[in-house]
């Protein structure tokens, strides 16, 4: 292996400094390195969309990311949603709302996929977010109680819709 | 008692953690000084194992240990037939079970043959190169016919042939009744499977702790207690030595309760030798090739009918892929089998399967078990009896739906809980009518179809009737406590993969007790916790563990009457359980709280009184002796464009009927997902193998998963049939909404289609290549 590279990152607003094998995925750093288990790992391929981060506020695959690629940019993970005492931020609020997630293991990615969806686009209908949504799989919901919780969280539905 | 959470859309318990990150799934488990593990597998679908050298790879740095067979001694074993067959007199069944690590002989690509352990899983990864396995390759058995053939080679040489089982199963007399028949329709069908796909792959992490001589596993199972009582039992450790942790699991759907996996045998095996926790987890490629994956079966069916369209009888011979092994047993054509029946009245059935041995993954249950492939062959000769008799498609089902004065109905042959196929209860025709109502059937073909039609759409609905069995034994059991801070605790050894355990079965415990459903703190899938119960399947868990929940729940409240009323001075009959206080009912008094009811239930000091326990805990168990039958209508509209064969669906309905609903919400929620993964198996889903069993599409690049765009909104309505087979009266759901997607599918796009284009369509899955190749040759037929 190479000589380990040096990456100074900033991961939901903490900045760590660390030195890292040159391979090591972003994946891997953020859940083994730093301890942040709520990023998932689905398919190692950037297909699945479980491992979705905000990189620079954009949506990116951290599985198919290096670590080294991360120095000098800010991460937010799925641990970075709710306020410190563990409220739930009116998206994840609005999944628990209309059952949008079952296993609950493609949640993560759903969600960091959805705040830069509906930071750029607060009042989508509903194709649009199934556009938004359709690069993440999930195998549990049919995906239609997470479009239900996404027109909650954009005032678009009531919340006890049924 | 009232159930006052039961019929509400009550939000689930689990999602605060699920949603912010904080849930515990299997790879999240890292400990000081972890190993992580690799796995040597066979390139090769078929062959003799000649050598492996695995110098190299020790030599590596980082790497601690390397495993082969011979590494394993006498731990090198066949795993144990997890299901035994049902005693269907005359059955043929050859069990043949896999080793942890392959010795003499490869089966399947991707079979287990070497084991590595390392201080990381890159250099694990790395190592995996350095192992070099010779195998002198043996044609590989690919297809269900071919394997049949004489001279063709054997997967597993000390049989006769590649049969694994064979199977009769009669009621009635066919042949009288077909010659009874004004019609006869036969054909072919094939239905096939794919992958379960759960997100989350599977994992394994064990921590062997040599001075307590404890052993933990974190299980990605669906089955942790007899994952335990196994590996204590092959590890020579006593049963309360391990521990075994079904944490959050990122979806089921079956393959998640095979047992043994070679990795659940070695991963604890190795952390005793080397006294450091160890952890593997599954890659998406591994899941593809070393996770169940259920696939197809081809049929050969007739039905006979009178001219007035009614079943006279069905005949139905099939071959069933059981893939490299059969550890699973004949669940999956069993249910084949029973499951074709549906809501029909079938006096004669002659049903008879030949599960053959195949050089790919093995075959375990995926969603649905074989009861898609049963539906199938059902409903398209309905189908096709209906356009023979001119008889309409709804009518003809009608005609032979099963009445409500007909329950419980016994269909005279064996279900896969070695039970006879006994439905509990069920009330189909206002379901079909109901369905065909919403969905505007009648309207549709009388007015709306013709007036697109002429406007160059080619648009059509199908219409389905199905029954799903749920809720089989053997058991499971729950134990509720209340704890002196008032918190009401629930443990029962059914592990969660999504499906809502932490809610419903805290509503049954809080409906029970007079609590809030937050109140119930639900504890599944550690041994620690319950260690009796068999595990999450055949859409059992609110049925079985629910109805034990419900039981251990009353038996605590008959404890909190009994001491409420000796201290409260009144006639429990006069006491009632709200707001998690026990009062005189009428009084003022606020009574006792449950918290201090606990504390008073275990002293310090005094005594507890002969005849009774100590706390307010209870544990019970439910066993059924069979299953409760739910039952349900699917219905779809779709548009195919004639020049692509794209389908699009228009309009998805779900019209089901699973006894008593707990919680609505959740019931739509697995409904949903259900049909997604049915119309993922309907039209694009596939796993591809080539002519030596090779997997062509092992990754979500290739293998394609519905998405968000290609799943449409999905309409449903609840009947509710209680069943009299539990006292809540509740069926299972889990897999309802797979079971007919593939037929209504199949009939919605010939409809579409039109009489004219000479569509048929009786295979599953449909790719649109499929289809667009179907409908170009019959219209060259035609031509």
């Amino acid at each position: 292996m190479g000589a380990n590279v040096r990456v100074d990152v900033t991961v939901n607003g903490t900045r760590h400094r660390r030195d890292v094998e040159p391979r090591l995925l972003l994946s891997d750093f953020l859940r083994q390195d730093l301890g942040l288990t709520g990023t998932h790992v689905g398919c190692e391929h950037g297909v699945c969309g479980a491992c979705t981060i905000l990189f620079d506020g954009e949506p990116a695959r951290a599985c198919i990311m290096l670590a080294a690629q991360a120095d000098g940019h800010e991460i937010l993970t799925i641990e970075s949603l709710a306020a410190p005492d563990g409220t739930l931020n009116p998206l994840q609020s609005a999944f628990r709302q209309a059952h949008g997630l079952q296993c609950g293991f493609c949640t993560p990615g759903m969600l960091m996929t959805l705040t830069a969806f509906l930071r750029d686009n607060p009042k989508p209908d509903e194709p649009q977010i199934r556009e938004a949504i359709s690069g993440n799989l999930c195998r549990c919901t049919g995906y239609q109680h997470i479009v239900h919780a996404v027109q909650i969280a954009a005032g678009t539905r009531a919340e006890d819709a049924e | 008692m009232t159930r006052p959470s039961f019929g509400q859309r009550v939000r689930r318990n689990e999602d605060a953690r699920l949603l912010t990150g904080r849930a515990m799934f299997v790879d999240d488990v890292n400990l000081p000084g972890m190993l992580h593990v690799a796995f040597v597998r066979s390139m090769m679908a078929h062959g003799t194992l000649k050598g492996i050298d695995a110098a190299a790879a020790r030599q590596r740095p980082g790497v601690v240990a390397v495993y082969t067979a011979a590494d394993l001694g006498d731990y090198c074993k066949p795993g144990p037939v997890l299901v035994n067959p049902p005693p269907v007199p005359g059955h043929v069944f050859h069990g043949c079970t896999q080793l942890p690590l392959a010795k003499d002989k490869v089966r399947y690509v991707g079979e287990p043959i070497a084991m590595i352990v390392a201080e990381s899983r890159y250099v694990a990864e790395d190592a995996l190169a350095d192992v070099i396995v010779d195998i002198d390759p043996i044609d590989a058995v690919v297809d269900l016919e071919a394997a049949l053939k004489p001279g063709v080679p054997l997967v597993h040489p000390h049989l006769e042939s590649n049969a694994a089982a064979h199977v009769v199963q009669r009621k009635g007399d066919y042949v009288a009744a077909r010659a009874k028949a004004d019609i006869v329709v036969k054909r072919r069908f094939l239905y096939d499977r794919g992958v379960a796909a759960a997100i989350e792959n599977r994992a394994v992490a064990v921590d062997w702790d040599p001075r307590a001589e404890e052993m933990t596993i974190w299980d990605t199972t669906q089955a942790p207690i007899p994952i335990r009582n196994g590996l204590a039992k092959m590890l020579g450790l006593l049963e309360s030595q391990v521990r075994v942790v079904a944490p959050f699991v990122g979806g089921g759907f079956g393959p998640k309760i095979m047992m043994f996996y070679p990795e659940e045998l070695l991963l604890p095996w190795a952390a005793m030798r080397l006294h450091r926790p160890l952890k593997w987890t599954e890659d998406r490629q591994e899941n593809f090739y070393a996770t169940t994956q259920e696939r197809g079966q081809v049929h050969e069916a007739e039905m006979a009918l009178s001219k007035d369209g009614r079943i006279l009888g069905v005949r139905d011979w099939f071959l069933c892929d059981t893939g490299a092994y059969d550890p699973y047993g004949l669940t999956i054509p069993i249910n084949t089998q029973c499951t074709l029946l549906g809501p029909y009245d079938i006096p004669n059935y002659e049903t008879e399967f030949t599960s053959v041995f195949t050089n790919k993954p093995i075959v375990t249950p995926v969603r649905g078990a074989g009861r898609q492939h049963g539906v199938f062959v059902s409903e398209r000769l309905l189908d096709i009896a209906a356009r023979e008799l001119g008889i309409d498609r709804v009518e003809i089902r009608k005609r032979n739906l099963l009445g409500p004065d007909r329950f419980p109905h016994n269909h005279e042959i064996m279900f896969q809980d070695s039970a006879p196929l006994v439905y509990d209860s069920g009330n189909y025709l206002p379901t079909l009518e109901q369905a065909a109502e919403i969905i505007g059937y009648d309207k549709f073909i009388r007015e709306e179809q013709p007036r697109l039609r002429a406007s160059g759409k080619r648009v059509g609905v199908g219409i389905c009737c199905y029954v799903e069995g749920t809720g089989i034994g053997p058991y499971e059991g729950a134990r509720v406590t209340v704890e002196p801070s008032g918190t009401v605790r629930c443990a029962t050894g059914v592990g969660t993969q999504g499906q809502g355990h932490f809610t419903v079965l805290a509503q049954i415990v809080a409906d029970a007790l007079g609590v809030g459903v937050e109140d119930v703190r639900v504890v599944t899938g550690d041994t620690r916790e319950f260690h009796w119960g068999t595990g999450t399947f055949a859409s059992r868990g609110a049925v079985v563990a629910g109805s034990a929940c419900h039981a251990a729940a009353m038996s605590v409240r008959g404890k909190i009457l009994d001491l409420g009323s000796a201290i409260l001075g009144a006639p429990a009959d006069n006491l009632e359980l709200s707001g998690g206080r026990v009062k005189v009912a009428g009084s003022n008094d606020p009574g006792i709280a449950f918290g201090d009811l606990a504390g008073r239930a275990n002293p310090l000091r005094g005594a507890v009184r002969p005849g009774t326990e100590p706390g307010l805990e209870s544990t019970a168990y439910f066993g059924p002796d069979r299953g409760s039958t739910a039952s349900g209508v699917h219905a779809m509209i779709v548009e195919v464009d004639p020049e692509t064969a794209a389908v699009e669906i228009k309009r998805y309905l779900v019209v089901h009927d699973c006894g008593t609903i707990i919680n609505p919400l959740l019931v739509e929620g697995q409904i949903h997902g259900g049909v997604a993964h049915g119309i993922g198996n309907a039209f694009f889903e596939s796993l591809v193998y080539d002519d030596q069993a090779q997997l062509m599409n092992a990754s979500f690049m290739d293998y394609l998963l519905p998405t968000a765009t290609d799943v449409p909104p999905i309409e449903t309505a609840h009947r509710e049939t209680p069943s009299p087979f539990n006292v809540l009266g509740l069926k299972g759901v889990g897999e309802a909404g797979c079971i007919p997607t593939g037929a209504v599918f199949a009939q919605a796009v010939e409809d579409a289609l039109g009489p004219g284009a000479g569509v048929e369509i009786n295979e599953i899955p449909m790719s649109p290549n499929q289809l667009f190749e179907l409908m170009h040759v019959s219209g060259k037929e035609r031509a």
